[in-house]
């Protein structure tokens, strides 16, 4: 029978040492960055990404939502009906209206149905509307940055979206904030 | 000494995230020492006023709940 050879080296040399926890009242702690990227135009997800910023925002803490694809279509302004410069672009948004207050659930929506119960439950539940907290998150400071490319891809100008958003800019100032420390989230 | 309330938010019946989004919006209003008193009804509120209150610096002096209102006192940073 042969024992198990000893490790020439211990493979842990100095013992583990948990780093000490950030103190509580230094005062200094900055809160991270938060980037949520606002990729999709479905009803239930814009719906979480205007509470997620709103709250974010409400907690102190610095908040991006950079707005991409058919997420840019609900930071159309809502009384634009139809947005775009070629036939194409135009035939896209009388397809599906552009707006926050007209997006449409991905699932069971039935001909607006399903999004007509959503808001009368939610009405009924005191939960306010994405319009509403679109309305908070902006109050409270989010900053909604609009995607180029899309803008351009879209035939969408600056004054086909609503007031108050960034400069439109590319994806590689969201990754240039994502290796500074903003914990990103795409929704 | 009774604690002197400044400003006082009813969030009663509404839906998150309105009780902390209301909250922050009263506390940009006051000075530092301040109280903030708020009633909420929301059942995901102790958890969520406590970790409001770990993020921003806002202390919660008081967290209580009696016949389904939750009521937190929160002293402005």
């Amino acid at each position: 029978m042969t024992a198990v050879a000893e490790p020439a080296m211990p493979i842990v040399d100095e013992p583990i040492v948990a780093p000490a926890p950030a103190s509580e009242d230094d005062g200094a702690t900055k809160a991270k960055d938060v980037l949520l990227i606002c990729y999709s135009g479905e009803l239930e997800k814009t719906w979480a990404t205007m509470i997620l910023a709103s709250t974010s925002a409400a907690m102190g803490v610095k908040t991006r939502v950079f707005v991409t694809f058919w997420g840019l279509q609900t930071f159309v302004k809502d009384s634009k009906r139809i947005t775009g410069q070629n036939w194409m672009q135009k035939m896209m948004s009388f397809m599906q209206r552009p707006g926050v207050s007209h997006r449409k659930l991905s699932k069971m929506n039935f001909l607006g149905m399903g999004p007509w119960m959503m808001g009368t439950l939610a009405k009924q539940y005191k939960v306010a509307s994405p319009k509403e907290l679109l309305e908070v998150a902006l109050a409270l400071g989010v900053e909604f940055i609009p995607c180029q490319m899309t803008m351009d891809m879209f035939g969408l100008k600056r004054e086909d979206l609503i007031d108050g958003m960034g400069e439109p800019v590319g994806a590689a100032t969201v990754i240039g904030l994502m290796t500074e420390g903003s914990a990103p989230l795409f929704i | 000494m009774p604690l002197e309330i400044a400003q006082r938010v009813d969030a009663k019946g509404l839906s998150c995230p309105m009780p902390i989004v209301k909250t922050a919006q009263a506390v940009k209003s006051m000075v530092s020492g301040q109280l903030l008193e708020v009633l909420a009804t929301d059942a995901g509120s102790t958890k969520d006023f406590a970790a409001w209150s770990k993020a921003t610096g806002n202390e919660l002096v008081e967290s209580s709940v009696e016949g389904g209102v939750y009521r937190f006192v929160l002293r402005r940073k």
